[in-house]
C-alpha cells in the first residue's frame, strides 16, 4: 500500500474517523497508541493526524478507566436546583475516590460533567450509556449495587 | 388555551415509533410537498416567517434560497448537538417524535435540491442515537427516504453521525468540520455553509426545532403559521425552564409569550414564595435579565430590544438567594472548558475570566480584581474567531447589572449571600492541542 500513502486522501474516508475511534474505545476501553494506529491503518490517515483529531473530544480517553464510568452533571441550571454538589459528595463518600478517579477494585471511575441536557430533572448522572434523573441518595445506592451484581 | 404543535404527539404512548407518528397525522405533509415546485416551498416557508430555532434566528426560508447552485451535489445537516446549558428542548424533540423531524428534514432537503443528509447528534445522547437510527431505518422501510421518494424521481439518503463530546460543533462550521472527520474547529464566515460547506459543497444546516416545524407549515399553511406569535417572530417555541421554579421542563407556547407568564403561571413560580432575582432568557450564553424585566415577551425582537437574546429559549430561573458572581464564575468554566483552543482571546480569555471570578467569588483580592474583568471582557468582545467567545462576553456583562454584588464580594471578602466558596473541580491542564473536559 505505499503507493496509496501518498495518494490524496479521500475526504469521505476521513469522515469515518470519529466512528472509527468510538468502536476502537469500545474494543480497547481506551485509546491506545495501539488503538490509535489501527485506526489510522484502516482509513489512511497517519496516527499523528488521528490523535490530532481525537484528542480535541472530551469522549474519548487515552488513559485506562473503570468498567463503569460514572459522570455528574453540574452545570448551572443542576446546580441552582440544588442536589448536583450534594450528589458529587454522596458518590465520593459512597465509592471512596474524588472526581477524576478509578476505585482500587476497578469498578468505577468519577467525572463531574457540564450541561446533560437534563436541566428539568436534575440532579442527574450518566453511567455508561444510561442517564439517570431525578437521583436521591436511595435511587444512587440502588443504581451502584446493580452494577456491582453484575459485575 | 395554545394548542401544541410541536409536542402534540409527545405525551403519546410509544410516540416515537412510525406507526404512532403516522396514525397521527405524520407523513401527510411529505407527498404534498413533493408535488409542489422546489421554488413554492422555498416561498411558502418565506411566508410563513419560520426563524432557526438553534439560536441565532435567521430566517429559514432565506437560507434555502441560498442554496442555488444548480446541478451540484447538495447537503444538509440536521443538528442535534444541544449543548447550551439549559437547553434540553431538542433531546425531548428527538427522543419523543423523531419522525416529526425526519419529515421536515426530507422536506427541506428536497426544496433546495439535496441528494444527501445527515444527522449530527451530541455524542452523549446514547437513547437520541437510538431513536435517531430506528427511525431512520424505518423511513427507508416505508419509502419516505431512499430512491425515489414516493415514487418520484426525488431520491435521498440520510445518516446518523456521532459527535463525541465538544460543545462548539454546535456552530455550523465547526460541525461541518467535525463531520469532515476532523477537529471541531470553526471555519471563517463568509463564506457560509450554503455557499462551502460540507466537502467544500454548498450545504444547509438546521437545528432539529426548526426542521420540526416544516411538515406543518406544509399542513396547515404559511398563513395559519404566521397567525402564531408575533409579527417578526411566528409560530411555536419550545421553551425549556429550568433554576428555581416549582415545575422545570419543557413548554411549547406561542413566540411573544410573556416570560412572567412563563415563570408563573406554566411553571408555577418560585419555591419559598421567594422573588425572581435574575433569569437567563435563552440559554447560557445569553445576558440575563434582572427581576424587573420579566414584562418582556419571548421573542426575537422584544429580548434583543432589552439588550439580551432569545438564544435556544432556555429560560433559567434564579431566586433572591442566588449569588450573582457564582453564576457568572460557572458560566465562565463552562466556555474554559468548552473553548476550542484555535484563537487566543477565547483561550486564554475564558480561563483568565474563571481564576479572576474564583478569586472575587472567595473573597481574595481588592477591586482591582474586577476592574480587569471589566478590562479583559471588553478586550475580548468582537475579537474572537468565532462567536463563542463573544458569548461569554455578553452573559459576563449581563451578570455585570449586579455590579454592586461584586463590589461586595471584595469589601467584605466573602460571598455577602453567605454562600460558601465550593472550589469546583479544577480544570485539568491542557496536553498541548488538546481539549479538555472529562474531570473537569
Amino acid at each position: 500500500m505505499e503507493a496509496g500513502k501518498f495518494a490524496v486522501q479521500d475526504p469521505a474516508k476521513r469522515a469515518m474517523v470519529l466512528t472509527a475511534l468510538f468502536i476502537a474505545q469500545e474494543q480497547f476501553g481506551y485509546l491506545s497508541p495501539q488503538a490509535i494506529a489501527r485506526v489510522a491503518e484502516r482509513l489512511n490517515m497517519a496516527p499523528e493526524d488521528v490523535y490530532e483529531t481525537a484528542t480535541f473530544y472530551s469522549m474519548f480517553r487515552f488513559k485506562p478507566v473503570g468498567r463503569h464510568v460514572i459522570q455528574v452533571c453540574e452545570g448551572l441550571s443542576c446546580h441552582l436546583a440544588g442536589g448536583a454538589e450534594r450528589l458529587v459528595e454522596y458518590l465520593q463518600r459512597t465509592l471512596g475516590i474524588g472526581p477524576g478517579e478509578t476505585t482500587l477494585d476497578g469498578m468505577f471511575t468519577l467525572q463531574t460533567v457540564q450541561c446533560l441536557a437534563s436541566c428539568g430533572t436534575s440532579p442527574t448522572m450518566r453511567i455508561d450509556d444510561t442517564l439517570y434523573e431525578s437521583l436521591t441518595t436511595d435511587k444512587v445506592d440502588m443504581i451502584l449495587q446493580a452494577l456491582r451484581g453484575e459485575g | 388555551m395554545f394548542e401544541p404543535v410541536l409536542l402534540k404527539r409527545a405525551s403519546l404512548p410509544r410516540s416515537e415509533t412510525i406507526e404512532v407518528y403516522m396514525a397521527n397525522g405524520g407523513y401527510q405533509a411529505l407527498p404534498k410537498a413533493l408535488e409542489m415546485k422546489p421554488a413554492e416551498l422555498i416561498d411558502l416557508v418565506k411566508r410563513s416567517k419560520l426563524r432557526g430555532r438553534g439560536g441565532a434566528g435567521f430566517p429559514t426560508g432565506l437560507k434555502w434560497g441560498f442554496m442555488t447552485p444548480e446541478n451540484v451535489t447538495k447537503y444538509l445537516c440536521v443538528n442535534t448537538d444541544e449543548g447550551e446549558p439549559g437547553t434540553f428542548k431538542d433531546r425531548e424533540l428527538v427522543e419523543k417524535d423523531p419522525h416529526q423531524i425526519i419529515e421536515g428534514a426530507i422536506i427541506a432537503a428536497y426544496a433546495v435540491g439535496a441528494q444527501r443528509a445527515f444527522v449530527y447528534i451530541r455524542g452523549e445522547f446514547f437513547l437520541g442515537v437510538k431513536r435517531w437510527i430506528k427511525a431512520i431505518a424505518d423511513a427507508y422501510a416505508r419509502g419516505f427516504l431512499g430512491k425515489n421518494i414516493l415514487g418520484t424521481s426525488y431520491s435521498l439518503d440520510m445518516s446518523v453521525h456521532r459527535g463525541a463530546g465538544a460543545y462548539i460543533c454546535g456552530e455550523e462550521t465547526a460541525m461541518i468540520e467535525s463531520l469532515e472527520g476532523k477537529r471541531g474547529e470553526p471555519r471563517l464566515k463568509p463564506p457560509y455553509p450554503a455557499q462551502i460547506g460540507y466537502l467544500r459543497q454548498p450545504t444547509l444546516v438546521h437545528n432539529v426545532e426548526t426542521l420540526a416545524n416544516v411538515p406543518h407549515i406544509v399542513n396547515r399553511g404559511a398563513e395559519w403559521y404566521a397567525s402564531i406569535g408575533t409579527e417578526q417572530s411566528t409560530g411555536p417555541k419550545v421553551f425549556c425552564v429550568s433554576g428555581h421554579v416549582f415545575r422545570r421542563g419543557v413548554y411549547e407556547l406561542p413566540m411573544g409569550t410573556p416570560l412572567h407568564e412563563i415563570i408563573y403561571t406554566h411553571a408555577g413560580g418560585v419555591p419559598g414564595g421567594k422573588k425572581v432575582k435574575a433569569v437567563i432568557p435563552g440559554g447560557a450564553s445569553t445576558p440575563l435579565l434582572t427581576g424587573d424585566e420579566l414584562d418582556v415577551t419571548m421573542d426575537f425582537e422584544s429580548l434583543a430590544a432589552v439588550g439580551s437574546a432569545l438564544g435556544t429559549g432556555a429560560i433559567i430561573v434564579m431566586d433572591e438567594d442566588t449569588c450573582i458572581v457564582d453564576v457568572a464564575r460557572r458560566t465562565a468554566r463552562f466556555f474554559a472548558h468548552e473553548s476550542c483552543g484555535r484563537c487566543t482571546p477565547c483561550r486564554v480569555g475564558t480561563q483568565q475570566a474563571v481564576r479572576l471570578l474564583e478569586r472575587i467569588e472567595a473573597g481574595e483580592g481588592d477591586s482591582r480584581l474586577i476592574d480587569q474583568l471589566v478590562d479583559l471582557v471588553d478586550g475580548m468582545a468582537g475579537k474572537t474567531f468565532c462567536p463563542m467567545g463573544d458569548a461569554l462576553v455578553a452573559a459576563l456583562r449581563g451578570t455585570f447589572k449586579f455590579m454592586e454584588e461584586f463590589h461586595a464580594h471584595v469589601a467584605l471578602k466573602r460571598c455577602p449571600l453567605g454562600l460558601p466558596y465550593q472550589e469546583g473541580a479544577p480544570i485539568r491542564e491542557k496536553a498541548p492541542g488538546a481539549s479538555t473536559h472529562a474531570a473537569a
